[in-house]
C-alpha cells in the first residue's frame, strides 16, 4: 500500500515534467533518482502553464479576498511552487537534465514542495481545531510526526552509500506525501465530527482529499497500463486540481460563508 | 495485483471526497430563494425536482457566462451524470439509494437554478452598464 501510494510525490514532478518535456525527456519519473524517460512536449507545456495561472489566480484570489494570511501556508505552498519551478527552469537551462546539479536542485526543491504542503495541512488542521484551545500541543505533535517521518526516511536510505542525499530528498518526499494522505482522511472524520460550517474550510479540505485519492488512482493507473503513455499525463492534469478547486472556493465564498453540516454527509443520519 | 487493489481503494475514497465535494457545493445554494424570472422562466414552482437539471442546464447555455461558476457546474454536472447512471442500474434493486439519487439529483438542478437566476441578474447588470454608455 504504503509503496504504491507513495508515488503520489510525484505530483511534484509535474513542473519538472514540462520543462524538460520541451526537451522531450525527463529525468527520475518511475524508479527514483537517476532514470530518463521520454515525454511529448507541447501538451506538458500548456499543462505546466495552466498550473502555474492557477496557483497564481489562488493567491492572487485570496489577496482580493482579504484571506492572504488567514490562509498564509496555503497562499505560501502556491507561491513556493511557483518560485521553484522558475528555479529548476534556471538550474536545466544552465546545467542540463543529466547534471549533478540539476538532480540535486530537482530532489531538495520536491522535498521542499512536499513540506510546504504538509504544514498547509495543519494549517487547515489549526483551523478546524483553533477554538479547541489546543494549538500549541497540535503543533508539537506535527513537528514530532515530521521529524519522525524525516528519521525513518534516513533510516530507510542510509545504507545507500551512492547519491545519499538525493535518496534521502526522494524517500522523505514519498513518505510525507503518504503521511499527508492519512491526515486528510483523519481531517475529514474531524470537520464532519466537529460540525465544521465554514465553507471554506470544508471545500479546501475536500478538494484536498479529493486530490489525493485521484493521485493514488492515476498512480495505480500508471503501474497497471504503463505501456499507455497517456496514462503519464493524468498525473500533471491533475496536478492542476487542487489550485483550481481552491481558487473556486475562493471566488465563489467569502469567509463568511456557512454550510449547514448535516448536507455535508452522503447518507443522512 | 497490489496495484489493482490500489487502484480500486483510491477511486472509492476519490468517489467518497468527490460527493461530499459536490455536495458542499451543492449545499451552499440550497438556502437560495430563486426570483420569479427564473421561476417563470424555468417551470419550477417551489423546489427543484430531478426532472428539471436538463432543462435549466440548456438555459444557462443562453445567458453570459460568470468564469467563478463555469468549473463548479462541471462538477456538479459529472456528480449529476454518476448519480443518473446509479439510479439507472444499481438503484432499481434498492428503494432507498433510489429516494436518495432523486433528493440528490434534486439539490443538484436546484444548484443550476441558482446559477441560472445568478447569471440572468449578471446579464441584466451588463446591459443596464451598457446603457449608461
Amino acid at each position: 500500500m504504503a509503496q504504491i501510494v507513495s508515488r503520489l510525490h510525484r505530483r511534484r514532478q509535474q513542473s519538472s515534467l514540462v520543462l524538460e518535456g520541451a526537451k522531450f525527456a525527463f529525468r527520475a519519473s518511475e524508479e527514483g533518482p537517476g532514470k530518463v524517460r521520454s515525454v511529448s512536449g507541447p501538451i506538458v507545456w500548456v499543462i505546466w502553464y495552466l498550473g502555474t495561472a492557477l496557483e497564481l489566480a489562488f493567491v492572487v484570489c485570496s489577496i482580493a479576498r482579504k484571506s492572504f494570511f488567514r490562509y498564509f501556508f496555503l497562499n505560501l505552498y502556491f507561491l513556493l511552487a511557483v518560485a521553484l519551478s522558475v528555479v529548476r527552469q534556471l538550474t536545466l537551462g544552465s546545467f542540463g537534465p543529466s547534471s549533478d546539479e540539476y538532480r540535486y536542485v530537482y530532489f531538495y526543491t520536491d522535498a521542499l514542495l512536499t513540506v510546504a504542503l504538509y504544514m498547509a495541512l495543519i494549517s487547515l488542521y489549526s483551523h478546524v481545531f483553533g477554538e479547541l484551545r489546543f494549538g500549541k500541543y497540535l503543533r508539537l505533535t506535527a513537528v514530532l510526526l515530521l521529524l519522525g517521518t524525516a528519521l525513518f526516511s534516513y533510516a530507510v536510505v542510509a545504507q545507500s552509500t551512492q547519491y545519499l542525499s538525493t535518496t534521502f530528498a526522494y524517500e522523505l518526499s514519498q513518505n510525507l506525501y503518504f503521511v499527508g494522505l492519512v491526515l486528510t482522511y483523519v481531517l475529514w472524520g474531524a470537520v464532519l465530527k466537529l460540525r465544521e460550517t465554514r465553507t471554506h474550510l470544508v471545500q479546501f479540505v475536500l478538494s484536498l482529499g479529493v486530490y489525493f485519492s485521484a493521485y493514488a488512482a492515476s498512480y495505480a493507473l500508471v503501474n497497471l497500463a504503463s505501456k499507455y503513455s497517456v496514462v503519464e499525463l493524468i498525473g500533471p492534469i491533475l496536478g492542476c486540481l487542487l489550485p483550481l478547486s481552491w481558487t473556486i472556493t475562493m471566488l465563489r465564498h467569502s469567509e463568511d460563508t456557512h454550510l449547514v453540516p448535516a448536507d455535508l454527509v452522503a447518507v443522512p443520519r | 495485483m497490489t496495484a489493482a487493489l490500489i487502484f480500486v481503494v483510491s477511486l472509492v475514497t476519490l468517489l467518497m471526497f468527490f460527493v461530499s465535494y459536490c455536495r458542499s457545493l451543492t449545499a451552499s445554494s440550497s438556502r437560495h430563494i430563486l426570483s420569479k424570472d427564473v421561476r417563470d422562466v424555468t417551470g419550477i414552482s417551489a423546489a427543484a425536482s430531478e426532472r428539471d437539471f436538463i432543462r435549466v442546464t440548456q438555459l444557462l447555455r443562453l445567458c453570459p457566462e460568470r468564469p467563478e461558476d463555469r468549473a463548479a457546474l462541471r462538477a456538479v454536472g459529472l456528480y449529476f451524470g454518476i448519480l443518473s447512471l446509479l439510479q439507472k442500474t444499481v438503484a432499481r434493486i434498492a428503494p432507498s439509494l433510489d429516494l436518495w439519487t432523486k433528493s440528490e439529483r434534486a439539490g443538484c438542478a436546484n444548484f443550476a437554478a441558482v446559477i441560472l437566476d445568478r447569471r440572468i441578474a449578471f446579464s441584466r447588470e451588463i446591459l443596464a452598464q451598457q446603457e449608461k454608455f
